[in-house]
Order: C-alpha cells, then structure tokens, then sequence
C-alpha cells in the first residue's frame, strides 16, 4: 500500500510522457490533478488504518542491494505519517493552482508528480540509501523546475540551489558511510541502526559523523548560514514550485534530523546538543531581522521560513537536556513535529497567495501596491488569514506549534528560549507591516506589464479551491489539533527514549 | 612455471579479438567499399564472443596463460567483460559515420587492436606483458586519434603519439630498474623479492612504471595529451579513448599494487592518493569553463580517473576496493559512452550553446545525456552513484577518510560544469537546430542511459559475483 502510494505518481508521470504533446492541455492537468487528489485519498486510508500507539506500520522490507547493505525499507510511524498527509495535501493543491498553467504542461505535470514521489519516499524510507536516493531526486526535479518554469533569474537561482543543497546531501552521504562502516555487519538500515547505536562509546567518530550528517541537514533546514541559496531560489522559482520547496522539501532536513540524527547518534546529539540550540535562536532571530528588511513580498515569506525552521532546531536540541522534566521535553519535540505540518500548510498557502499576487501585479515588490483589499476583498481576507496563523496567533495551528515548541524548551533552555521569543515578535510585526502596505491604504496598483491580467480581479475559482483548504486545515489543527497530536505524541516519546540511551 | 604450452582457451577472448582483426584486415583488402561494414559486423561478432567466453572462464577456477603471465581470474573476467562491451558500444557509435569510409576496415582493426591491447594490460601478471599490452594498447590508438587526417586530428595524434611514446619509454625504464631490483618480472616472484630489494630501486622504478600506466589511464600527472586528443579526434574515437584503455590500465594498477607492490616498503597508499587527488581536483577545476563539449567531458574523465584511483589506493586495507573499482569502471565505461553517444548523435553542435533548447526537439537524446551526466556526477540512482557510494565506503575503511571528503566536495564542483551543460537545453531555443546524427547513436545514448540506470537500481548481482576475491 505504502509502495502504492510512493510510486504511483511517477508511474502515471511516465505515462504522461508517453502521450504526444500535442494532446490538449487539459488531458494533461486532468490527469495530474486526479494523481494528486488520489494520493491523498490513499494517505488518508494509510492514516484511517493507522493505530495511533505507535511503533512503525505498514513496514515493507524487500532485499535490494544486500551485498552494500541496502535494502528498500519503508514503513510509517507518528512522525512520517503527518508529513506525509501534509505533502499529499500541498501537492493537491499545487496541482489544482497550476489549472491555468499553458507552458509545457506535460513535462511541468510529469516533473511534479515525479517530485512527489521522491517527497512521500523520503518521508517513509527507513534505509540511509532509499533515502539519500529520494532526496537527492528532489533536489534533481525541483532544479528543472525551478530552472525551466522560473522567473528571469531562474538559472543562476536553479544552479545555487543544485550547488548548496547536493554538497549538503553529500555531506549527508559521507555521514552515512561513516554509519553504516560503523555498524556491524555494515548496514544502511535506519531501524537496525537505531537499535544497535553502533557509535555509542564512540566519542570522537560520533562527533564527525553528527557533524556531516548536521551539516547536510542543516543545508537542506535551512538554518544560518547555510541559507543563502534559499531567498534566490524562492524568489524565482514558479509559484508552485516555491510552495513544495518551502513546505515540504524543508522539512526533509528537519525530518531527518529526528528520524537519523536523533535516534542513531544519541550519545553525540546530547553532547552536541547546544550547537543546534544555538544555530536555532540564531536562525530564528536572523530570520526574522532580514525578512524585516525584505521589500519583496515572496523574498520576505522566504526569510521567515528560515524563522520558523528555527524554532524547530531549537525544540529538538532543547529535548537533548537530559535530566530536565521529561514532560516539556516531549513537549518540544511534539512542537517541533507539529510546526513542520503547520508551516508546511501555512506557508504553502503564502507562497500561493504571493503567485497571484504576481499574477495580477507581475511584481512582488511590496512597494508597488496599495489599497489592494478594495479591489479584492477575499484575497486580502485569506492572506491575512495566512499571515496572522502563521506569526502564531492562538486559534491557528501556528500557535500549537510555536507554544509547545516555547513552553517545552523554556525550561531546559530558558535563555535560548526567551531568545526566541523576541522572533515572534519581529515576524509579527513584519507581516502586519506587509499586510497594511498591500492591502490598506488609497487604491494604487502597478503599472500594467505586457501579459498581465487587467485590473485587479478577485481570486479566482482555481486559486481559491487551491489556496483555502489549507487556510483552513490550519484552523481546524489550531482549534482541534488532538487527532494529529495523538499520533505525533507517542513518536516523539519513542524519540526521547532513544535519545537517553 | 611450466612451460608455455597451457590451454589456448584461457585466452580465448583475447585470440577471438586478435584473429577478428587479423580476418578483418583480409576481408577488408578485397571487400568492395560498400560492404565493409562486414569487417565491423565481424568485429561485434568478436566481442560479443569474447564476452560470452571471458564470462564462462571467469565462472571457472582461476588460472593462468602463457606461462603465468597472463592471469585468469575474476578481476581479469570483470575486465575483459567491461573492456569488451565498451568496444562494441563504442562499435555502434562507428557504424553511422563510418559507412562507406575509404579506410572504414582499418579503423575497426585498429579499433579492435587497441582493445586488444587494453585486454593485456587488465591481465597481465608480467612486467614485460604489462609493457607489450601498453605499446599494443597505444600504437593503434594514436592512428585512430589522427583518422581524420585534418588538422586538428593530427594535432591529436601528434599530441597523444608525443606524450605516449615519452611515458613509455620511462615506464620501460622503470621495468628494467624493478627487474634489476627484484631479478624478476613476473609478479608472484616480485612480491617475494621487492621486500628485501633496496627501497630505493623499488620507488625510481615503481614511479617511472606508474608514468607509463597513469598516461594509459589519462590521470595527472600524465594527462596532458586528454582534451586535446579527445577534442581533435572525432566523437567515436574520444568515446573509446576516454573509455576503454583506461578499463586496462586501472585493472594493472591495481594488480599492481595488489601483487608486487603489496609487501614493499614504499608509501604506496599515499602515493595513489594523492596522485588520486591530483587527478579530480585538476580534472574537475580545468572543466569548469569549457565550452566545447568533448573538452568539457576529457576534464571529466580526468577527474573520474582520480575517484578510480580512491580503492586502488586503499588495497588490502579494506574489504571493499576491488569490488568498488570494478563496479565503479564498469558503471562509468556505460555511462561516459552514454555522454559521448549523444555527441555522436548531434554532429552539429560543439559547444555547451548548441544544445539550448534542444530538450524540446530530442526529448528522449536530451533525456539520455541528463541521465548520463548526472550519472557522472554520482545522482542515484545511476550506476556510478552505487560506484561512488563504494569507494568512498572503500576509501573510509582503509583510513583515507580525507580522500573521501575531497572526493564529495570535488562531486559537488563537477556538478556546476555538467549543469552548465544541461542547462542550456532546457531553456527555451534561439536558433534553429541543423541536421541529426545517425540515429545509431541515439539508440546507443538510450540503451546506455537506461543501462546506467539498471545497472545502478539491480546492482545487486553483479557486486555478488564482483566480490570473489582476487587470486592471490
């Protein structure tokens, strides 16, 4: 089942390929928007069978490559299963946002669907290599897109992008090595990893391996100051293209970082533990500060990524204080797991309402509109809507996040934490100031580009069917975040146990 | 020893390939023009037997020829296999713009001639041997870099031909030096002997015998002639340059250093290593800003020859170097030919600027050549992602941990030149595209596409049978 709904999208990709191009568009968009409404279909029937007490499920273990020590391992547990939901879901969007799309509409569906493969396998893979492969494959599909579909300066943001991200992923290789010729016999296996912590004891070569595992992580995160490939590639990747960037190849660092770093290195993430910390406030606070100085409307959402990756740094190296109240430990980490599939959903929805911005506008400088809740009132309801969940107001799913993340570091790490703070209320207040600029004020609007749409219309069917479901899942998790909870909660206990070996 | 009357069949690859020739180059004297594609038919034929045999006498016991200078054993077998299906890749490539040629039988004899000699490197056990498959590997292969008969062909003759005959004469002075050192050149003897032999002889004439094989293998030091060979010659000539006889000469040294050199005093590991350093670093910064396509992948291949050196350095020391280096050079045979293919098969376009916009005209061509330079960039899941993971993995066991950390910053440097490359043809077109290749080509950067691919995702048989461990 699980393998079902990895490859089923580059299965049907592989077939789009096959239908000559000259099809009509909509043949294309049909198919790719049924794909995607499929997947989440099928992950909500992975998450219906799923038994909320934890432990791994739906696990397949087929024999690859067993003379490497690689073997297809997949399955799912409280951390993967939300992510893996929250990916379904952005993908669906994105592919309903794209049905007015008319260049290439083939190869852009085919890229996309094949990038959702390698984002839902990355989040199941329970194999150093699957998971490496998956990752890297990201890194291959968003560069076309982001180079072939982007804005005018997509090559050189496509480039950086490639650049920055496979020297962290070949970091991530070489700390993998180090694992799996640590472990004996020699295994990739994440879960057999787990289990034997083959570095225990080990203090200097657990330190090198966290170290490249840290940094390939952190280039994917990503955190200061391996962040500056980010704003370019944000600013001029295609709409859709920034949506799955920011909301669900991000959280592959994080998401290894609880998966591998975690569990497999206890010993040297206790020891090391302040570093993330420390890398976190920074991040948290330094991306507020810079998104502050953003007169770019996409560029500013792109810095408070780097913001919001930040508090979940923080969590998971405030949880390493071993001796310090278990409960807010558990706390931290079930935070951090959580603003990875609020952040997902949130800013997912600002990078879309940032695209139609662009596309009514053809700009996102900040500076160039005014008054614009006149003209569209829906449109500036939802961004506002985005924009007050995603600086944590209580009510949206931010708030659950970014609470249990503060309230659970505040006491094994009470500085970092009042630190952090301050973050908060810098991205407040940079996003009230984003709001009142494009939305109060007298009408004033760009001057029209060639190609631009006419005067400011409302959204649009398409954009909204793709823009307020997620508005409104994160209200429905910030109001009633129990169901995802209950099955974040007894991973992130089984992450902590780990941890105090 | 005893005696050079053994089975004529341990050889047989090779007599198969070396009476193809010779048949080849009577057929070709009275064949019309018109039908000497059947030279080159029969030149396939021996292959394509030559891989069946060298696979039934690699499933056999090991063994030698011609009074133990020649071994059989599997890193001969896996040598003599991806030698053999490189020279019929590289065949194919030659069909198309080849037919009809005034001189199309002489280049497949020279062809199979120089793949010949390639098959007696890989397998020599006997300096003297190791020294006639250099000069057998070499001589036809300076004709082929010069077959044009233009300027810039002969440039990349002479060049080839000057540097080749230098390094050869060194590399025989290092032979006699190693025989004076060790009163032998057979390698089991040597082994024994070169321990107890002055250090100082050993290193002069292991040095000067390592010049002439690394000039084989196209690595620093002895890369001069690469880009300039590799740009002057045509597409197919630069494919089988780039590939075949580097096969031979990576297996010798590693026999090399596996053998003779295994109990001798010399700082062989860091020797290779850095020369391996050399080799990517120098490959992978000369190709940043190239612009002609096969310059672009002569740096490459220069810097591919340095992760190859990574297990030969570590021999011995770990469990895992001769696997990876043969299933690394087996990954990178199929997908360095791959990248060429697609230059076969658009004649008309030299610089990384003609291939813009092309993925919208040559989807799959385009498909291919991405696959392919990925592929050489190490992305899973192709071949030489699977080879790189191993001699990193090999590199990490016998304590070069720093060469590891070289080898993946130098991936992420190459990166930026491949993607230079692929780039441009995805961005929308500027000019209209002249005339298509042979449509062989195409069919060649498919097939080793998806060969790279296979090979990198069904591994897993051919590590297996790539593990049995190397007579000792």
């Amino acid at each position: 089942m699980l393998t079902a709904l990895i490859l089923l999208p580059t299965a049907v990709a592989a077939l789009l390929m096959c239908v000559p191009r000259t099809a009509p568009r909509s043949v294309f968009l049909t198919v790719w928007v049924a794909t995607a409404a499929a997947e989440l279909a099928l992950t909500l029937a992975v998450w219906a069978g799923y038994r909320p007490d934890g432990g791994m499920q739906y696990e397949t273990q087929v024999t690859w490559i067993p003379s490497a020590g690689v073997s297809y391992h997949i399955g799912v547990d409280g951390l993967s299963l939300p992510l893996m939901a929250m990916t379904s879901l952005l993908f669906l969007a994105c592919a309903v946002y794209a049905l007015r799309e008319t260049r290439r509409v083939r190869e852009f569906a085919a890229l996309f669907l094949f990038l959702q493969t390698t984002c839902l396998g990355l989040f199941a893979a329970l194999d150093l290599i699957l998971f490496f492969v998956f990752f890297d494959l990201s890194i291959v599909a968003m560069y076309f897109i982001i180079a072939s579909w982007g804005h005018a300066g997509a090559h050189r943001a496509a480039l950086k992008f490639f650049l920055y991200t496979f020297l962290g992923s070949l970091a991530l290789l070489l700390g993998f090595i180090g694992l799996y010729l640590a472990a004996d016999p020699h295994t990739f296996d994440i879960v057999e990893l787990t289990g034997t912590n083959p570095l225990a004891g080990r203090s200097l070569y657990g330190a090198l391996v966290l170290l490249a595992i840290g940094v390939g992580l952190a280039v994917k995160t990503p955190t200061v100051p391996f962040h500056t490939w980010l704003p370019p590639a944000h600013t001029e990747a295609p709409t859709i293209g920034s949506v799955v960037l920011a909301g669900v190849l991000l959280k592959m660092g994080t998401y290894g970082f609880l998966r591998i770093a975690m569990p497999v290195l206890p010993g040297a993430w206790t020891e090391y533990a302040l570093v993330f910390v420390v890398v976190g406030v920074v991040s948290v606070l330094y991306g507020a500060l810079v998104a502050m100085a953003q007169t770019d409307f996409k560029r500013m959402i792109a810095y408070t990524s780097v913001n919001h990756m930040g508090y979940i740094l923080l969590a998971i190296g405030a949880a390493a204080a071993v001796g310090t109240g278990e409960q807010a430990r558990r706390l931290a980490v079930t935070g951090a797991v959580f603003q990875m599939v609020s952040h997902g959903l949130l800013t997912g929805a600002l990078f879309l309402l940032s695209g139609v911005l662009y596309a009514r506008g053809r700009t996102y400088e900040m500076a160039a509109y005014s008054g614009v809740a006149d003209r569209a009132p829906v449109f500036a309801a939802a961004t506002g809507l985005a924009a007050f969940a995603s600086l944590g107001l209580p009510g949206f799913s931010g708030f659950i996040a970014e609470f249990q993340i503060l309230a659970g570091s505040l006491g094994p790490r009470p500085v970092a934490t009042g630190l952090a703070l301050l973050g908060i209320l810098i991205t407040a207040a940079l996003l009230v100031r984003a709001m009142q600029q494009i939305f109060l004020g007298p009408t004033r609007l760009p001057a029209l580009a060639p190609g631009a749409a006419g005067p400011f219309p409302d959204l649009r069917p398409h954009e909204s069917a793709a823009v307020l479901p997620l508005l409104a899942l994160g209200i429905v998790l910030g109001l009633m975040p129990r169901f995802v909870l209950d099955i974040i909660e007894p991973a992130s206990h089984q992450v902590l146990d780990l941890l105090a070996r | 020893m005893n005696g050079m009357n053994e089975n004529p069949l341990d050889l047989l690859p090779e007599a198969l390939l070396a009476a193809s020739a010779v048949i080849g180059l009577l057929l070709g004297a009275w064949l019309p023009r018109h039908r000497q594609w059947m030279t080159g038919a029969l030149a396939a034929a021996a292959c394509t037997a030559g891989i069946a045999a060298a696979a039934v006498a690699a499933a056999g016991p090991d063994t030698t020829a011609f009074g133990e200078s020649f071994s059989v054993d599997p890193v001969t077998g896996a040598g003599r296999i991806i030698i053999l299906a490189g020279t019929l890749l590289v065949l194919a490539l030659a069909v198309g713009p080849l037919h009809a040629h005034p001189r199309e039988t002489e280049f497949y004899v020279l062809l199979q001639l120089a793949a010949l000699g390639a098959l007696m490197l890989a397998g020599a056990q006997d300096l003297l041997l190791l020294a006639a498959g250099y000069l057998l590997a070499s001589v036809p292969a300076y004709t082929l870099a010069g077959f044009r008969k233009d300027a810039a062909g002969t440039e990349a003759a002479l060049k080839y031909y000057v540097v080749g005959a230098a390094l050869g004469v060194v590399m025989l002075g290092g032979i006699t030096v190693l025989l004076a050192a060790g009163r032998a050149t057979m390698y089991p003897i040597l082994r024994a002997e070169l321990p107890m032999a002055s250090a100082a002889l050993v290193t002069t004439g292991t040095i000067a015998l390592v010049a002439g094989v690394l000039f084989k293998a196209g690595g620093v030091p002895a890369h001069f002639w690469v880009p300039d060979t590799v740009q002057g010659s045509t597409a197919p000539v630069a494919a089988f340059l780039t590939t075949v006889p580097k096969i031979g000469a990576l297996v010798a040294l590693y026999r090399l250093a596996a053998v003779p050199l295994a109990d001798t005093a010399i700082p062989w590991p860091g020797l290779v290593a850095v020369l391996s350093a050399a080799s990517m670093t120098l490959g992978n910064l000369a190709a940043f800003f190239q612009r002609d396509v096969k310059r672009l992948l002569a740096y490459s291949t220069i810097s591919q020859v340095g992760y190859l050196l990574m297990p030969v350095a570590v021999v011995g020391a770990t469990g895992l170097d001769q696997r990876a280096l043969l299933f690394y050079l087996a990954a990178y045979t199929v997908t360095n030919i791959g990248a060429f293919a697609v230059v076969c098969a658009l004649p008309d376009a030299h610089t990384i600027e003609d291939y813009r916009g092309l993925a919208r005209e040559r989807l799959v061509l385009i498909a291919s050549l991405v696959v392919c330079l990925l592929g050489l960039v190490g992305t899973p899941p192709t071949a030489v992602f699977l080879g790189k993971l191993q001699v990193f993995s090999a590199a990490f066991d016998g304590g070069y941990a720093w060469l590891a950390v070289l080898a993946a910053v130098n991936t992420v440097a190459s990166l930026f030149y491949y993607l230079r490359w692929i780039a441009p043809t995805v961005s929308p077109r500027t000019h209209r595209h002249a005339a298509t290749g042979p449509r062989t080509a195409a069919g060649v950067a498919c097939v080793t596409a998806t060969a790279s691919l296979a090979l990198g995702v069904l591994a897993e048989p051919v590590l297996e049978v790539l593990a049995t461990p190397l007579m000792p």
